[in-house]
């Protein structure tokens, strides 16, 4: 039973070590297999573990493998626990993460490289189990780092373009910015609660309750923070669209499905020390729906498919953030299930358009236009009818259309803002309209109209690897939305019963049918409102009919400006301070003071080597010298007799 | 006692004058001769002190061969005027500094002389015929005398080598 | 006050005369005599205290030093003539062979 618990973890750790001794001298293609099959085989042993959790009453497993750090009073342990809420995680990684390695055989088919990317890709499917599976802080973070290392690995993997790794270390850059606050959480958790493992600094939190709502409060913000290195809020949240120079596959399983979900889930599992501090959840529902609205407001004007998808998912993430600012957990997790789901989608069905578009440079050896600008895309629905179809169902499910799965999930974050925050609500509610509205844009710019270059006129449909996948997922973006019904309808709210023993017991809501019916209309009306819009679109160059809002769109184009003020106000600063140091301090101080001491030594040597005058009556002088002073030294201390 | 140090108060200020004469003298030649003088004063304290042989062996040795080879050196240099040239700028803070040490090592030995020697009561006549050194020579200084005797003759071998021309 | 005292008084200020002539003197041979000036005056400290002290050896030693004078005059006087060969000139100053 214990071993049982780590061999999610250990498999593709077993994987990754295989491809990375032989990958080179078994080719991409075994290389892409022995991944999958890896993960194929962590999925399956994670249903067998969700089933027996659901066994257990207490619904929860634990497996404690031994000591690992004990100094003092800090007693880590490398303690692994499967809950309802890391089962359900589990599930997802492995589930999407086996459907995205399957997929990813025939994206990167091709590169010489390939072997290495599924090394990564696996070593990033053991990092997150670690994340989600760990007892404790500490373990996971250390799964959180590791994950970190893998998105830098792999969004950097095309690294001989310069811009590729730029985007890499921009990514861990700011990760590590979060991880520094982390730790210092990690510190004061420990510092307050004399242990790092959640059982007992859960127990002990629940305990001093109002007591320390103080300490909580740094606490959580400071865990915060991390969370908003990690999952992409404002203001660390510019990571994530530079990071889709990566390939698309990466995209999909670690900037949408998984990697980015860490912080919430590390925020969900710390739910009992959230509750107790107030004052930060209502930073972290701000926080969360604010940066729902600044990224969904840069979605709108986005021209290349990925970064639409990346602002999406910057949005999205804010919704999440908001709904455990607003004490919704529940809804929370509900919205990173469905999520995870029409994301990754819609991540890899732009992946096949991307394949489709560049078909045309790849038969004719020509360079074409850029793959990824949706200006050059359009009437690709005859071409590639299944990315077609299950592009669309993605992108409904994300507008929030039902019966998809989105509605259901965005639905109660909604709803539990209404109740707890209007401020929140509010931007959570443009945002919703801006999702929508994007959404109906990228759909019928790519799919719809005319095609706007060769490459569309020439596209093709991909692969069976590449579209079984897409299929597998469509089906739970469309389905998606009965785990976690509200009152009313059969199986109704199965996930929030499911987590009550990490979450608490919520109270099982009634859909709000005058909420969501606005929301729905809303929704309609913007895609609408965007096809109309576009319908004009005819060719590659045309102009964007937002163009004529002015400084509101350049706002949206330029994402409000963010990186520029970033580098005006942190980079450029900083990047003076350490030429000061340097090229100042280093060069002159430091050098100077060493090489001043060699100097100080060279010239005192030099000025006593002038007593060595070679002149023999010199010599003669201090021998007379010296005879006079022992002469007098032996008077004065009475030794001559 | 009393004429015997009006005797060694005499041959002293000749020998003091002799010494300072040759310290100053910027003959080669007139130093060589009062260098001869002062020796020959040391020879006849060296009577006084009752050392016969010694006072002798002082007059043969050292004035009649030693300066004897000096003279002549200085002769076939033609050494005998000196340059009255300047000391180079590095040394000229030697003759004042030497002149400085001289007096001190004076004063020290004053010093010691005053307070540190012992005075003894009678002293005893020595016996300082040629015979006694002679017998001391070959009995307990035998060993130093053979030693001395080859030093000799390595000098006479250096000598002659350095001189060579080649 | 021995009676030997003003004997040691006279050694001790001929070796001072000797010691400053030999420091401030340029020319070789002349360095060369201050030397045997000190020697000398070394000897009469040595016979003055041999009558002292009652013992012949310190007279012993003065004919001892006497030989090794002897000897050193000549060799150094060899190396003054083969120096005065090189150098046609006997100051020493000028040999001085160190880099400045």
């Amino acid at each position: 039973m214990q071993t049982l618990i780590l061999l999610p973890i250990l498999i593709p750790l077993a994987g990754m070590l295989v491809n990375a001794a032989f990958g080179g001298r078994i080719g991409g293609r075994a290389a892409g297999l022995i991944a999958t099959v890896a993960v194929a085989a962590s999925f399956g042993i994670s249903v067998v573990l969700f089933a027996q959790v659901a066994a257990t009453p207490a619904r929860a497993i634990g497996a404690d493998f031994g000591p690992w750090i004990r100094v003092s009073e800090l007693n880590v342990p490398y303690g692994f626990r499967v809950d309802a809420l890391s089962a359900t995680m589990m599930l997802i990684i492995t589930g999407i993460g086996g459907l995205i390695h399957l997929y990813s055989i025939g994206y990167m088919k091709g590169d010489p490289r390939t072997p290495r990317f599924f090394v990564y890709l696996n070593l990033f499917v053991a990092s997150m189990l670690t994340l989600v599976m760990a007892d404790s802080f500490l373990l996971m973070f250390v799964g959180w780092e590791l994950v970190g290392l893998c998105s830098y690995l792999l969004i950097g993997f095309w690294f001989t373009d310069i811009k590729n790794a730029e985007a890499g270390r921009k990514a861990f850059v700011v990760n590590r910015i979060g991880d520094v606050a982390f730790v210092l959480g990690l510190l004061l958790i420990f510092f307050t609660f004399g242990s790092l493992s959640y059982g007992e600094v859960f127990e002990k939190a629940e305990a001093m309750r109002g007591a320390a709502a103080g300490v909580l409060t740094v606490i959580t913000l400071l865990l915060f923070v991390g969370a908003a290195g990690k999952s992409a809020q404002l203001p660390l949240f510019v990571w994530l669209p530079d990071a889709m120079a990566g390939p698309t596959p990466v995209s999909a399983l670690i900037h949408a499905a998984t990697m980015v979900t860490a912080g919430i889930y590390m925020l969900i599992r710390s739910n009992v020390l959230l509750e107790h501090a107030p004052i930060a959840m209502q930073v972290i529902a701000i926080v969360g729906a604010l940066t729902a609205f600044v990224a969904g407001y840069a979605a709108l004007t986005q021209w290349d498919i990925k970064k639409v998808l990346a602002y999406s998912t910057i949005s999205q993430l804010g919704f999440m953030v908001a709904g455990v600012g607003v004490g919704a957990f529940v809804a929370s997790q509900f919205h990173l299930l469905t999520h995870a789901f029409f994301k990754a989608l819609l991540f890899l069905a732009a992946g096949s358009v991307i394949h489709g578009m560049e078909h045309r440079a790849h038969e004719t050896g020509q360079h074409g236009a850029d793959p990824q600008d949706m200006r050059n895309m359009g009437g690709l629905r005859a071409k590639m009818p299944l990315t077609t179809l299950t592009f669309i169902l993605g992108g409904l499910a994300l507008a929030g259309i039902p019966p998809l799965a989105g509605f259901w999930s965005k639905d109660e974050i909604i709803a539990a803002a209404a109740k707890d925050n209007p401020i929140a609500f509010a931007l959570l509610g443009l945002t919703a309209v801006f999702t929508a509205f994007y959404v109906g844009r990228q759909i019928f710019l790519v799919f719809f109209g005319k095609p706007r270059s060769a490459d569309a006129e020439h596209a093709v449909e991909s692969a069976p690897t590449m579209t079984i996948p897409l299929i597998a997922l469509a089906v739970f973006a469309v389905l998606g939305g009965l785990i976690n019904l509200p009152k009313g309808f059969p199986g109704e709210a199965w996930l929030g019963d499911w987590l009550a023993p990490v979450v608490g017991k919520e109270p099982h809501e009634p859909l709000n049918l005058a909420l969501a019916g606005v929301f729905v209309a809303l929704a309609v009306a913007a895609i609408a409102g965007a096809v109309g819009l576009y319908r004009r679109f005819a060719s590659a160059d045309s102009v964007d009919p937002l163009t004529r809002l002015g400084p509101l769109y350049a706002v949206s184009s330029r994402k409000w400006y963010l990186d520029e003020i970033y580098r005006a106000v942190i980079i450029k600063p900083f990047y003076m301070g350490a030429s000061f140091l340097a090229r100042i301090f280093e060069l002159g101080g430091i050098d100077g003071i060493v090489n001043g001491a060699g100097r100080l030594a060279t010239e005192m040597s030099e000025t006593l080597r002038e007593l060595q005058t070679g002149f023999a009556r010199t010599y003669g002088l201090v021998m007379l010298m010296g005879a006079v002073a022992i002469l007098v030294y032996f008077l004065v201390s009475g030794t001559a007799r | 006692m009393g004429s015997e140090f009006i005797v060694f108060l005499a041959v002293a200020i000749v020998a003091i004058g002799a010494a300072v004469g040759m310290a100053l003298s910027r003959n080669a030649l007139y130093s060589a001769m009062f260098l001869i003088l002062n020796f020959a004063c040391v020879a006849v304290l060296y009577l006084l002190l009752n050392a016969p042989f010694l006072a002798v062996a002082q007059v043969t040795v050292y004035t009649g061969a030693i300066m004897v080879l000096f003279v002549f050196v200085i002769m076939v240099l033609g050494a005998e005027k000196l340059p009255a040239g300047e000391s180079r700028k590095e040394m000229a803070w030697q003759r004042p500094l030497a002149l400085g040490l001289g007096v001190l090592l004076l004063i020290q030995a004053a010093y010691v002389v005053f307070t540190r020697v012992v005075s003894s009561s009678a002293t005893k006549l020595i016996d300082s015929s040629p015979l006694a050194i002679g017998k001391a020579l070959f009995g307990p200084y035998l060993f130093p005398f053979e030693v001395a005797s080859i030093l000799l003759l390595a000098a006479m071998v250096g000598a002659v080598v350095l001189t060579r021309k080649e | 006050m021995n009676e030997t005292t003003p004997y040691i008084l006279l050694s001790a200020l001929l070796f001072s005369i000797g010691a400053v002539s030999v420091l401030t003197r340029r020319n070789a041979i002349m360095i060369f005599m201050s030397i045997e000036l000190m020697l000398n005056a070394a000897n009469l400290a040595f016979v003055a205290f041999a009558k002292q002290w009652g013992q012949l050896d310190g007279q012993l030693f003065v004919f001892f030093v006497m030989t090794v004078a002897a000897a050193e005059v000549a060799v150094g006087l060899a190396l003054i003539v083969a120096i005065f060969r090189a150098k046609k000139g006997t100051d020493v100053d000028d040999l001085s062979a160190m880099k400045n």
